[in-house]
Order: structure tokens, then sequence, then C-alpha cells
């Protein structure tokens, strides 16, 4: 099994979720978080003074996948959250050892 | 008789309004999300001291009449001879009451300078002191008939302050930067963001300061000898004057929101919601001494001047590195000497005032008059709040610890943080409200 994380900007997050669920992803953590990349943030200005906000808001998506889905979930984030401008974020992947679905105990892809 | 009556009842209200809660918004929307309490408290506990100091011996000491200035002539007087009011009529307690909400915000506005840094007692012993030495006395001088006001009298003009240029918002402004300058820039300014965490809060709380500010202007309408005899010329300078600084009031808070605006977009591309509520404030600064003073095009000339003038001196603070916090001077001492000033070149003789000024042919008189009440305020005030600033800081002292101040003074100071947004802290959230009910206070105070 694989974890594929994505950090994608807000306003795309419904369609990735939406292309997600059409693709047969049936659940996902999905947090709002702060940070930067090479879009370093922005500025604003108070009464004529300005602030470097240096961290701009962002989803954060985890899902748990088979190891053979993996890439086509990250196809898909990719496909869909892409604007083509700065600042449309990162996904990666990485290996999970195991996962229990806590209600019944079931083990690694039963439990997915 | 009766009408003048009823509206006093309803201005005295609407000013009250203006500290409780309107200031407090205004100033805690532009504070830290972790010191808005304690931004919003220093207004209400400044209310409260402010209203019991007024009627035990601020009215005495300001105005020493049965509900009017005793016009003495001197500079001061005596805040023991009509002590809790004695020789008030009850009748006239509502002029009182009127005056005490203006000594209220008054000494309210200051804390904007010193946000997020304060303990609350050092700020309760300031503010009784404060109306003492440096409210009560000015107020006397300038509008009770005191030795300033007969000083100026003597010549072919007055000095004219409708609603309290003087008395209210040069005298606040200047207080708010000397306190400033004593008790020192805040943990990490100009290096840390100290950007306004509610801004929605300051676009209502200036909103209620406009709406309250037609009770500080209109309702300070003084009588003609003459006219308080005479029911026909009572009426006639009632409508007649509450129109006009009613008028005034509103166009040149207008064009001084438009002139904050038109600075912002020139100076750093937008148009923000921050210089519209301060351009609000800037404007009814600079019309409360001048609103019986000038006609609609002294009022526009007025606001516009305030409107772009405040929005270019509250950049001034980073260049003095002066942490005057929510730009006290910038907007109340700058927008007061303003208006002002600006009577001396634009007040006419067709407004109720009945003054003209430089530009309507008066010549210069008026123009020195104003110039001197400035001055009487900013010197008197400037030395004596130094004298009581430094007194406080070397004796109690002004500062909570530094690692209060960084974790957030609304704890520190009151035991209460201002948001639970968080699900994991909230007690509805973690363990529903039946729960949280019965948790200790002491516990859920320290987790909430």
């Amino acid at each position: 099994m694989k974890l594929v994380t994505a950090v994608i900007k807000p306003h795309k997050w419904e369609d990735v979720r939406e292309a997600l669920e059409t693709f047969g992803v049936t659940g996902m953590t999905v947090s709002e978080v702060s940070g930067y990349g090479r879009q370093k943030g922005h500025t604003e200005v108070y009464r004529g003074a300005e602030y470097d906000i240096a961290l701009v808001p962002k989803i954060r998506i985890e899902i748990v996948v088979d190891d053979g889905d993996a890439e086509d979930v990250v196809g898909i984030v990719v496909k869909t959250a892409q604007t083509g401008r700065i600042g449309d974020g990162k996904v990666w992947v990485s290996p999970v050892e195991t996962v229990v679905r806590v209600r019944t105990g079931d083990r690694d892809s039963a439990a997915l | 008789m009766d009408g003048y009556y009823a509206f006093m009842l309803v201005a005295t209200a609407l000013v009250l309004m203006m500290t409780v809660p309107a200031l407090a918004l205004f100033y805690g929307g532009m504070s830290r999300s972790k010191s808005v309490l304690n931004m919003m408290m220093m207004s209400y506990g400044a209310f409260a001291i402010a209203a019991i100091v007024f009627v035990l011996w601020g009215w005495s000491e300001g105005w020493g009449g049965d509900g009017a200035g005793n016009a003495d002539g001197k500079i001061l007087n005596s805040p023991f001879d009509m002590f809790g009011l004695d020789g008030v009529s009850h009748i006239n307690y509502i002029y009182v009451l009127f005056q005490l909400t203006f000594a209220a915000i008054t000494v309210a506005l200051i804390s904007g300078a010193i946000a997020d840094r304060v303990k609350m007692s050092s700020w309760f012993v300031f503010v009784p002191i404060w109306l003492t030495v440096c409210y009560f006395p000015i107020a006397h001088n300038v509008w009770a008939g005191g030795w300033l006001a007969q000083q100026l009298a003597k010549g072919s003009t007055f000095a004219q302050d409708y609603a309290g240029g003087t008395v209210v918002h040069i005298n606040a402004g200047i207080a708010g930067g000397i306190l400033a300058l004593v008790i020192g820039r805040r943990v990490g300014f100009m290096k840390d963001p100290m950007r306004p965490h509610n801004l929605t809060l300051t676009m209502i709380g200036a909103g209620l300061l406009w709406f309250g500010w037609y009770g500080f202007n209109v309702g300070s309408i003084v009588f003609l000898p003459d006219n308080l005899a005479d029911a026909d010329l009572f009426s006639a300078q009632f409508q007649g004057e509450t129109g006009v600084t009613f008028m005034n009031t509103t166009i040149a808070t207008c064009a001084a929101m438009l002139g904050w605006l038109l600075m912002e977009r020139i100076l750093h591309g937008k148009a923000t919601s921050l210089g519209a509520a301060s351009g609000i404030v800037a404007g009814l600064v600079a019309i409360t001494p001048s609103c019986g003073a000038v006609d609609l095009y002294g009022a526009i000339a007025i606001g516009a001047a305030a409107g772009i003038l405040c929005a270019a001196a509250v950049g001034l603070k980073f260049k003095l590195k002066l942490d005057d916090s929510l730009d006290v001077v910038g907007v109340h001492l700058v927008g007061g000497l303003v208006g002002t000033l600006l009577i001396g070149f634009l007040s006419t003789s067709e407004a109720p005032g009945g003054i003209d000024g430089l530009f309507y042919g008066g010549g210069l008189s008026s123009l020195g008059d104003q110039t001197l009440a400035a001055l009487f305020t900013v010197v008197w005030t400037g030395v004596l709040t130094t004298v009581i600033a430094l007194a406080i800081k070397y004796t109690i002292g002004w500062r909570v610890d530094e690692e209060a101040e960084v974790e957030g003074i609304d704890f520190d100071q009151h035991g209460e943080t201002a948001y639970d947004l968080h699900l994991s802290t909230s007690s509805a959230g973690a363990s529903g409200v039946l729960a949280a009910s019965t948790v200790a206070p002491a516990t859920e105070g320290a987790n909430a």
C-alpha cells in the first residue's frame, strides 16, 4: 500500500475530491494547512505598513491506496489541481507498512 | 424645551455607545487575536472609572456650575466645591451625563497607542489621574468659561471648539503619543507582523462611531443667553443649528473616507477597508471642532484634508520607530489639529459660530485664537502626561512581562482568550455541553 499526500490550492479542493470519488477512492483525510514553497507568500498593506505574509493557506489531502492505484491517484490529483501558475502545490507517495480498520480489525487491503 | 430635553437623552446615550462598544470594536479588530479582549477591556474599564470620577469631582473641577460652566476665568477650578454633584439640580443631570460620556471616550481613545502590553492595574491607575490632571482642566479652560476661553475672547473673535477638537482629540492624541514613548515598543515591533486580526469588527466599530458621533457633535449645541429666555428664538436656534452640524458631520466624514482611500490607491495601489474605517474616524475627528463654524464647502475641505493628511501621518511612526500601536497620534492628534486650525481659514459668519476666518475676510484673528487653543492643549497635556507616565513607570510599572506579552496579554491579564476555533481544545467539540458545564472552572480556564 501507498500513502498519497497532496498539498493543493484551497479553491481546487472540491474538483480534486470529485475526480477522486469518480475514480473510486472512498475516503481520505483532509486538513487546512499553511506553508510556502517557491510562491513565497505575499504582501499585505495595513494603514500604509507592508507585511510579508510568509505562509499561504493550502489544503492537504492524505489517501492510503493499493500499490497499483497510486500512480493513477497521483495523476488525477495533478490533472485536476493544476492551474499552471506558481503555488499549485505538491504530491508525493510514500510506502505504508500496515493499515487496520478500527471497527473490525481488518488489515491492509481489506481495511481500505 | 421638552423636545430639546428628549434630544439630549438620546444624544447622551449615543455618545455612551461610542465608547461601549464602538471604540472597543474599532480598536479590538485592529489588535492581534491574542490581545483583543484586553484592548476592549481598556475601553470598557475606562468608561466605568471615568463615570464614577466624573460625578464625584470631575464635574466640579471642569464645569463647577448647575448644569453649565461657571465662567470664572480661572485656570483651575475646585474639585471639591460641587463634589458628588452637590448643587446640581436633577433637571440638569442630563448635561452632566452628556459631558461624562465625553470624558470617558477621551481617555479610552488613548488606549489605542499602548495596545497589547500594559497591565490592567496600571491603566486603571492612569485613567482617573489623567482625567483629573489633564482632561477636566482643559475642559474648564475651553468650554466652561475658564482662563483660556476668556483670554481668547478679549479679541474680536474667540476660539471655536464645537464638540472637542482640543479637549477630546488633540488632548487624547498627544497623551497617546507620550505614553507610547514612555512605555516603549511592543516586543517584535517592526519585525513581527502585527496586522489587524479582524477588520470586520473594525468596520462595525467605525460605523457605530459615526452613528454615535451625531450625539457627540449635534448634541453639543450651546444656546445663546437671549434665546434661552424666548421659546421661539430657542426653537429657531435649535432647528437652524442642529441641521448645520448634522450636515457638516455627514459630508466631512464622507470626504475624509474618500480622501484616505484616494491616498492609499495612489501610494499603495489598493483602497482598503481599514483605510475606509480610518478615514471615517479621521473625518469625524476633524469636523468635531468645526461642525458649527463652517459651511458645506468648508466641511468638504476639512474632511478631505483630514483624510489625506491622516493617511500620510500614520506612516510616520515607522520612521520615528514610535509604537503608537493603533495610530492615536496619526488620527486623533493630526485630525484634531487639522479641524481646529482649519477653522481659522474656513470659518464663516454664515455658520452658527458667526466668525469669519481668513478665507472669508475675517483676517488672522480667528486663526490666532485656534492656534493658541491647540497650543495650550498640547503643552498642558504634553507636560503633565509625561509626569504621570514617568511616575507610574518608576513606581508600579506599566508593562506585563515579556513572556506574557508574547504569549498573549488576554490570558495573562484576564485569564481568557477571545476565540475557541480548534476542535481539540473546544469544550463543545471535545466532550459536549453537559460535560463541559461540569468541568471545574480552573481546568476549563487553563484549557479553553
